[in-house]
C-alpha cells in the first residue's frame, strides 16, 4: 500500500496547505463583523468548475494509486511473471502526448481568442485520443492472439485491468471534449468555451501523467524503481 | 497573525450579489422527481435511504428471532441466516447511514448554512440521487433472483465470497458488486457537490472558522468517503472480474468438494486491504458528520456557546486524517506481520484522542448550560453516553492481544453496533427532530417523540449490553446455531431470548416515528421560521420551507460565528449569524 499512502500523504499536504490558508487559529467567538480577508461575490463558475474539476482528479487519483499498489502487492509474491509489453503501446504512448500537447494548443488558442486554433487543437486532440483507445485495443488483441489471456495469470488479469479503466477514463474524457468540440463548432463565444477547454486540457493532461505512470508499471521499470527505492531505505 | 478583528461600528452594504443563473423548474415532474434543487434532492435521499434501512430492520429482527429461539421458526436456515447478516450489514453501513448522513442531511444543510443558493453542480447533483436509486433497487433485486443474495458476511471476503457453498453465489455476489459500484459513482458525483460547494458558495463573510461544525462534520466525511471508496470500487471490479471473468486476482488455488478450481495464485490478503481501507474510514464516515450535527443540537438547545471550537475543528480534521491509517486493526487476526499490528494499535489509540477531546468539549458545553430537554437534545444526550461505551470497547479492541481472543465474538457485535449502528442513528433522529421544522414547517409531535425516544434509547442498550457479556463468556458471532458448546451456560440462552424480545420491541418502536412523520406534516403545531431559536442560516430563511433559491433576492451577509447563544448584553439569547453589529446594544461586552 506504499503507493496509496504516498498519494494520500500528497492529498494530505494539499489540503494541509490550504487550510493553514484559512485562518485556523482565528477566534470566531470574538470576531464580529465582515472579515477582511472575505471574498466579496460568488467566484466565477469558470473557477467554481475547475476546482470541481481538481476534486475529481483527487478521487481518480486514488483509484488508480490503489490499483498500483494492488499490482506491486501481488508483483512481490514468488510466482509473478510480468508479460512482455506490445511494441504498439510505445507508440499508443506518443498519441496520448500528442493528443496532451494538441489540447494544450487549443488552449493557448483560446486564451489568445484565436478560434481556429481551438478548433484544430480540439480535434486534433479528440483524434489522437481516439486513436490511442484504438491502439490500446489492438494491443490486447495482439496479446490475445500470443495466448496470454485475462484469466490465464494474474499479470495478465492486472494488465487488462489497469489498460482497460485507464481507457474507460479517456472515454468518458472523449465525451467531454466532445460536447466542447460541438460547443466550439456551434460559435459559442470566446469568453464561453474558453472555460471548457481549459477543463478538458487538465483532465487530459492528468490522464498522460496516469498513462505514463501505469506504463513504467507495466513495463517492470516501476518495480525496479521502487525495489531500488526500498533498498535504499532499508 | 491577527487574533481579533472587532470593529462594531463597521456598516457594510448589503452584498452585491449578481443574480445567479438558477435552474428554474417548470413542470410537476421538474420540480419534485428529476429536481435538480438540493432540498428535494435531500429529501429523495433521505426517504429512499429509510426505506431500504426499514429492510434491513426486518431483516436484523428475523436473525434475532433465529438467534433468541433456534429451531423455532423453519423458514431461516443457515443459509438465509447468513443472506440477513450481510444484507442487514451492508444496508445499515452503505445505504442507509452513509447515504442519509452525507445524502440526506448534506444536500439539505450545506447549501443553507453556508448561505447558497443551490449545490455548485446541480445537474450533476440530480444523477447522483438516480445513480443512488439505482444502486439500491439493483442491490434489492439481488432478494427476487434465484439463489437469493449473497451469504458471505458484509465483508464480501475471498474466496468464500465466490464459492458454490456460499448462498447467492450465482446471481447475488454479482448484484451486490455491481450494486457497490453504482454507490460509489452515485456518491463521487453527490461528494463533488458538498465539497465544492463549501469551499466555493459560502456567502459573504462566512469564513470556514464561522462554519457550523455540521457542515464542517459532513464536508470532511465527503472527503473521506472519497478517497475511501475508491479502495471498494477496486476490490468490487476485481472481485467481479474473478467471478464472472474466472481472472484470480483474490482467488488462490483452491480445491472444493474434492475438485481442484481453475483459480491460481490470488492473494486473499490484497482483497482484506483494499476492503479495510474503504471500510475503516467508513466507520468514522458515518461517525464524523455525527459529530458535527450533535455539536449543532448540544450548543442550540444548552443555549450555550459550543466549548473549543476550535479544537472541534482541529479534531475533526485530524480524527479524517488518522483514519486512513488504522485499517489494519481489523486484519490482527489475518496472520500479518505483528509488526504491522504494533504499528495500527498505536495509530488506533491516538485516534482516541481527538476523538476524547471532542467528547470533553459536549460535556463543558453543557456544564453549567441552560439545557432545555427538547426531543433533540435527548437524543444528542443518548449519542454521547452510546459513542463513549461504544468507543472505550473499541480501546480494548484496538490492542492486538485483547483483540485476538475476542474477535470472532459477540463482543464485536456488540462494540460496532454501539458506537457505528446505535450511536449514530441517534443522531439521526436527533438531527430529524430537529431539522424537520425547516423541512416542513410544521413541528413533529413532541409526545411521540418522547416516547419514541425512550423506547429507542433504553431498548438498544437491552439489545447490546448484554451482548458484551455473551462476547466475554466466548459465544461466537456469525453462528446460525450454538449447538451444544461446552462452554456456553444455558444461561447464554435465556440472555439471547432477552436480546431479541427487547429487538423486536425496539424495532416496532419506530412506527411511532414514522406515524409521526406522517402525521406531523399535516396536523403538526405550525413551526414558523426558527422554532429553536438559532442562530445558524437555515433558520435564517425568508420562508419556511425555504423556497427554491432559499434565500430571495439578496444573500445573507454573515457578521459573526455559528454559536452565539445568551451572548451578554443582548436583547434575546441568542443572536443569528446575520445580524449586523450594530443592533446589539452594549458593545462594548459583546467582545467578551
Amino acid at each position: 500500500m506504499s503507493v496509496t499512502i504516498l498519494f494520500l500523504a500528497l492529498i494530505a499536504s494539499i489540503v494541509g496547505w490550504f487550510l493553514a490558508h484559512q485562518r485556523l487559529t482565528a477566534k470566531p467567538w470574538l470576531e464580529v463583523g465582515v472579515i477582511g480577508d472575505v471574498r466579496d461575490t460568488v467566484p466565477p463558475p469558470a473557477f467554481v468548475a475547475k476546482v470541481g474539476l481538481g476534486v475529481l482528479l483527487a478521487v481518480i487519483g486514488c483509484l488508480f494509486a490503489l490499483l498500483s499498489s494492488a499490482y506491486l502487492m501481488r508483483a512481490g509474491l514468488a510466482d509473478w511473471k510480468l508479460l512482455p509489453v506490445p511494441r504498439i503501446l510505445w507508440l499508443n504512448t506518443v498519441l496520448l502526448v500528442l493528443s496532451s500537447a494538441a489540447l494544450q494548443w487549443a488552449l493557448i488558442g483560446a486564451r489568445r481568442g484565436l478560434m481556429e486554433d481551438v478548433r484544430a487543437g480540439l480535434f486534433a486532440g479528440g483524434l489522437c485520443a481516439l486513436a490511442f483507445v484504438a491502439g490500446q485495443l489492438l494491443a490486447w488483441r495482439e496479446l490475445n492472439a500470443a495466448g496470454y489471456f485475462l484469466a490465464s495469470n494474474p499479470a495478465n488479469a492486472f494488465f487488462y485491468l489497469l489498460t482497460g479503466v485507464h481507457a474507460l477514463h479517456i472515454l468518458g474524457g472523449l465525451v467531454a471534449l466532445g460536447r466542447t468540440i460541438s460547443k466550439a463548432s456551434l460559435g459559442v463565444a470566446m469568453s464561453a468555451l474558453r472555460s471548457s477547454v481549459e477543463l478538458c486540457a487538465i483532465y487530459w493532461h492528468f490522464l498522460l501523467f496516469v498513462w505514463l505512470a501505469l506504463f513504467a508499471l507495466l513495463t517492470g521499470f516501476a518495480g525496479d524503481v521502487f525495489v531500488i527505492c526500498r533498498a535504499l531505505l532499508t | 497573525m491577527v487574533d481579533v478583528v472587532f470593529d462594531p461600528g463597521n456598516v457594510v452594504p448589503p452584498a452585491e450579489v449578481e443574480d445567479v443563473e438558477l435552474y428554474h423548474p417548470h413542470s410537476w415532474i421538474t420540480k419534485y422527481v428529476f429536481s435538480q434543487d438540493a432540498k428535494v434532492i435531500a429529501i429523495q435521499y433521505a426517504m429512499t435511504a429509510i426505506s431500504i434501512g426499514v429492510v434491513a430492520l426486518v431483516l436484523s429482527w428475523l436473525m434475532r428471532l433465529q438467534l433468541g429461539f433456534p429451531g423455532t421458526f423453519s423458514f431461516i436456515d443457515g443459509s438465509n441466516y447468513y443472506q440477513y447478516i450481510t444484507m442487514h450489514g451492508m444496508i445499515m453501513v452503505v445505504y442507509l447511514l452513509t447515504a442519509l448522513f452525507l445524502g440526506g442531511f448534506g444536500n439539505y444543510l450545506i447549501p443553507l448554512m453556508v448561505g447558497a443558493r443551490d449545490m455548485a453542480f446541480p445537474y450533476v447533483n440530480m444523477i447522483s440521487y438516480w445513480v443512488y436509486l439505482l444502486a439500491v433497487l439493483v442491490l434489492a433485486a439481488s432478494f427476487f433472483v434465484p439463489g437469493g443474495p449473497t451469504g458471505a458476511g458484509w465483508t464480501l471476503y475471498p474466496p468464500q465470497a465466490i464459492l458454490s457453498g456460499t448462498p447467492g453465489r450465482d446471481f447475488g455476489i454479482i448484484l451486490m458488486l455491481v450494486s457497490l459500484m453504482l454507490f460509489i459513482i452515485g456518491f463521487t458525483m453527490g461528494g463533488l457537490n458538498y465539497v465544492v460547494t463549501t469551499l466555493q458558495l459560502r456567502t459573504r463573510g462566512m469564513t470556514l472558522m464561522r462554519l457550523p461544525l455540521t457542515v464542517w462534520g459532513i464536508v470532511t466525511a465527503t472527503i473521506m468517503a472519497l478517497l475511501a471508496f475508491p479502495g471498494l470500487f477496486v476490490a468490487c471490479v476485481m472481485m467481479l472480474f474473478d467471478r464472472v471473468l474466472g481472472t484470480s486476482f483474490f482467488m488462490p488455488a483452491i480445491i472444493e468438494g474434492g475438485e481442484l478450481q481453475k483459480y491460481s495464485g490470488g492473494s486473499p490478503i490484497l482483497f482484506q486491504h483494499l476492503f479495510w481501507f474503504f471500510g475503516h474510514p467508513e466507520v468514522y464516515i458515518v461517525a464524523v458528520p455525527a459529530f458535527g450535527i450533535v455539536s449543532d443540537l448540544i450548543s442550540t438547545h444548552a443555549r450555550k456557546n459550543i466549548f473549543g471550537y476550535r479544537m472541534m475543528v482541529w479534531a475533526i480534521v485530524s480524527i479524517g486524517a488518522l483514519s486512513f491509517v488504522v485499517w489494519g486493526h481489523h486484519m490482527y487476526v489475518s496472520g500479518m506481520n505483528p509488526q504491522f499490528g504494533f504499528f495500527f494499535a498505536v495509530t488506533t489509540l491516538i485516534i482516541a484522542v481527538p476523538t476524547a477531546i471532542k467528547v470533553y468539549n459536549w460535556v463543558l458545553t453543557l456544564w453549567r448550560a441552560d439545557i432545555h430537554l427538547e426531543v433533540p437534545m435527548l437524543f444528542a444526550l443518548a449519542f454521547i453516553v452510546t459513542f463513549v461505551i461504544g468507543g472505550v470497547t473499541g480501546l480494548f479492541l484496538g490492542n492486538v492481544s485483547v483483540d485476538v481472543p475476542l474477535s470472532a465474538t459477540m463482543f464485536v457485535v456488540a462494540h460496532f453496533h454501539m458506537v457505528m449502528g446505535v450511536a449514530p442513528i441517534l443522531v439521526v433522529f436527533g438531527g430529524i427532530y430537529h431539522w424537520y421544522p425547516k423541512v416542513t414547517g410544521r413541528m413533529l409531535n413532541d409526545t411521540l417523540g418522547r416516547i419514541h425516544f425512550w423506547v429507542t434509547f433504553l431498548g438498544t442498550y437491552a439489545i447490546f449490553f448484554p451482548m458484551h457479556y455473551l462476547g466475554l463468556i466466548g459465544v461466537p458471532r456469525r453462528y446460525y446455531e450454538l449447538g451444544d458448546a461446552a462452554f456456553v451456560p444455558p444461561s447464554a440462552q435465556s440472555l439471547n431470548a432477552f436480546i431479541t424480545i427487547a429487538a423486536l420491541i425496539v424495532g416496532a418502536a419506530q412506527i411511532a416515528f414514522f406515524f409521526n412523520l406522517i402525521w406531523s406534516l399535516f396536523r403538526g403545531k405550525e413551526a414558523g421560521s426558527n422554532p429553536w431559536r438559532a442562530t445558524t442560516l437555515e433558520w435564517q430563511t425568508p420562508e419556511t420551507p425555504p423556497g427554491h433559491g432559499n434565500w430571495g433576492k439578496n444573500l445573507p451577509i454573515v457578521y459573526r460565528w455559528a454559536y452565539d447563544y445568551s451572548a451578554p448584553g443582548a436583547k434575546e439569547d441568542f443572536l443569528p449569524q446575520n445580524q449586523p453589529p450594530q443592533a446589539v446594544p452594549a458593545p462594548a461586552g459583546a467582545a467578551s
